[in-house]
């Protein structure tokens, strides 16, 4: 089983293949199935391997569709549900919170709920302030839901198959900015664990922790500051709900220094929970207040000027890293 | 405001045939509902029992009406006036006492409550307290019938609060054009909360807009258990045999306020002529009229019958007092099914 280079959308929809052929309870539903305006090449031709039966277009009905594949979820089967752009998935969010989050932990462990719930990030483009949305925190906030947001095209296709193998209820967070990006990805079936970060690049001065989009961010900051004799060590979250602090902490406790970098609002946010976890785990190895590089608390705009000024990168990792000496 | 006139019959009648022993079960099992609820009712008086309790008394013929159709593999959901439905689908009234009580031994571990039973192995996958909850996830359990080939239905009990919300009409059209076998029951018991039908809709019309999502739609006597149950088996079999959502709506009346075991007749929240009504067509009491009078059972056998049931559910009662309440060191338990 060799790996290949392929991206991180098309490792997204051979993951939903794996997963679909593994499971004969696996089944896909989301609008737009067949439309690459709404979800890229990620779940293009499943409707010819596996059939209208298993892969379908949806009413225009947030709620209804989340909770049949919740309560489907209930009943044994295994969906994958996903929302073109997450902004939408809000009106979903009765469902989701009040009843998929909750019945495990209501029932006392009698009724499970496989489900996976696939909320895709897409913004830019001066689509505004409701097609634009990455609510990390909203999901990451509710007990009983685990929270998955691949950076890489190995996770990404890893971590949708170990989500439709999880017994309990997965957030999977895509985002369109990372559908171009490109890695060896192995050419079978594999899981990457849910729960656990990955150390991506090794250093000794800094930590930078990062989820999804900003994971690739942060690895080009990393390159630019190692020319500049800083050596930074990348950590992806890869999970962000329960987020793994032990790995965050054994890397902090070695650099001493941290900056957090996800590109969600930053007030109780992910970023800020996974702060407050390094000051927690290893306030005493720390040699400078711990930075976050998250989104400014407003709504996005439109006008490319204004997105300019909204949206982060690597150069604001690396002006946050410079602010720790 | 329309005024829909269910048609209601002076005597029960038997109109598809049932078994002496058939009608039997009926009345036993409409009898340990209300006589639980009864229980309840002075459990919550004598502040024995904290957990809001949303009672049932007048509704029985719907759930024991609509449940008699089913199989113990079809799906059922429920709702913050659960304890009938639960019964009625054949939930262990020891667990429905336990939960109430909120011990560990109850059918959710105290972890639920009087709106949260379950027991997936006679299909009750849950009740939701957010009235419109389960209209989404209720279509769920059909949907794996119709991917995996298999002819179990999911009903959804819900109020007549219920098309009032988006997601009602969302799942009616979901279920209609994935032809999902769904039962809709709704219990129209009049009010939602203390609000009247009349406040909250221009007609007396929620199976006609059930009926407007494509969905086959009846409207019967839900004080009337064959009734009931006529409407249940056709709508269930219509379903089974791939005939897509079916909307039952039964017009009944809750005797008790929305909450607790006060009829709030006095804080002027409903006329007492209208319950008095109400009262008058009792479920149970029409049912055992008719089967005394058609020598179905004697007198002594009923008054034995209902001694024999308030022995049951003071038994399960006192089963539950005695019973321990969950330990603090497994709050945290069953949050997932597998940890990280």
């Amino acid at each position: 089983m060799g790996d290949r280079v392929i991206t991180y959308g098309d490792a997204i929809n051979e993951g939903h293949r794996i997963a679909l052929r593994n499971n004969p309870e696996c089944f896909v539903i989301g609008q737009g199935v067949n439309n690459p305006w709404f979800v890229g090449r990620t779940t293009t031709g499943l409707m010819d391997e596996f059939g209208p039966g298993r892969i379908m277009d949806s009413p225009v009905s947030e709620a209804a569709m989340t909770g049949a594949c919740i309560g489907a979820a209930m009943a044994g089967m295994k969906p994958i549900v996903f929302h073109p752009r997450m902004d939408f998935m809000y009106l979903a969010l009765d469902q989701i919170v009040n009843h998929c989050a909750s019945w495990n932990y209501m029932f006392n462990g009698r009724v499970h709920v496989p489900v996976v719930i696939r909320g895709i990030v897409n913004r830019g483009g001066e689509q505004g302030a409701q097609h634009s949305q990455s609510p990390f925190g909203v999901y990451a906030n509710i007990p009983g839901l685990k929270v998955v947001a691949p950076a890489t095209a190995r996770d990404a296709k890893g971590l949708l198959i170990a989500a439709v193998n999880d017994p309990d209820p997965v957030i999977y967070i895509d985002d369109r900015w990372l559908y171009g990006v490109e890695d060896d990805v192995p050419v079978g079936s594999y899981e990457t664990p849910i729960g656990k970060a990955n150390v991506l690049r090794e250093g000794s001065d800094v930590t930078i922790v990062a989820a999804s989009f900003m994971v690739q961010e942060a690895m080009k900051a990393a390159k630019t500051l190692d020319a500049e004799g800083i050596s930074c060590e990348v950590i992806d979250l890869r999970t962000i709900k329960p987020v793994d602090m032990e790995t965050v902490n054994r890397s902090v406790a070695k650099t001493g220094k941290a900056v957090v970098s996800i590109a969600e609002w930053g007030f109780a946010s992910v970023a800020a929970s996974v702060v407050k976890g390094i000051y927690d785990g290893c306030f005493g190895a720390l040699k400078a207040p711990v930075r976050m590089v998250t989104l400014p608390d407003c709504p996005a705009p439109a006008s490319h000027s204004l997105e300019a000024a909204y949206y982060i990168y690597a150069k604001d990792i690396e002006k946050a890293v410079k602010t720790l000496d | 405001m329309r005024k829909i006139e269910v048609p209601v019959l002076p005597v029960l009648n038997n109109v598809l045939g049932l078994s002496n022993d058939t009608i039997l079960a009926m009345l036993e099992r409409m009898l340990l509902i209300r006589s639980t609820e009864e229980h309840i009712a002075q459990g919550v008086l004598d502040h024995r029992i904290d957990t809001p309790c949303h009672l049932y008394i007048g509704q029985e013929a719907d759930a024991v009406g609509v449940c008699w159709a089913l199989r113990d593999t079809d799906y059922v959901f429920s709702t913050h006036r659960s304890h009938g439905h639960f019964l009625a689908k054949g939930g262990s009234i020891d667990r429905l006492f336990a939960e109430i009580y909120c011990r560990e031994t109850g059918c959710s571990g105290g972890r639920g409550g009087s709106m949260h039973l379950c027991d997936p192995e006679i299909g009750l996958l849950g009740s939701s307290s957010i009235v419109a909850g389960c209209l989404g996830i209720g279509l769920g359990p059909a949907f794996r019938s119709k991917l995996m080939g298999e002819d179990n239905v999911s009903v959804i009990f819900h109020g007549d609060c219920v098309p009032e919300e988006g997601v009602w009409h969302e799942s009616l059209n979901f279920a209609a054009v994935n032809r999902l076998p769904v039962i809709y029951v709704c219990e129209n018991n009049l009010y939602a909360a203390s609000a009247a039908l009349a406040d909250r809709r221009v007609d007396d019309n929620i199976f006609e807009v059930a009926a407007a999502h494509g969905l086959h739609t009846e409207i019967v006597d839900g004080n009337d258990v064959f009734a009931v149950h006529k409407a249940a088996a056709e709508a269930v079999q219509r379903a089974r045999n791939g005939e897509g959502p079916q909307y039952i709506e039964t017009r009944t009346y809750r005797w008790l306020g929305h909450v607790g075991p006060f009829d709030n007749i006095k804080e002027g929240l409903r006329d007492i002529n209208e319950l008095n009504y109400w009262k008058e067509r009792c479920p149970i009491k029409n049912l055992e009229k008719k089967v005394l009078r058609e020598g179905v059972m004697t007198e002594n056998e009923l008054e034995s019958l209902h001694r024999q049931i308030r022995e049951r559910v003071d038994a399960a009662e006192a089963k539950a007092i005695a019973a321990p309440r969950p330990a603090p060191e497994t709050l945290l338990q069953n949050l997932y099914s597998r940890e990280v």
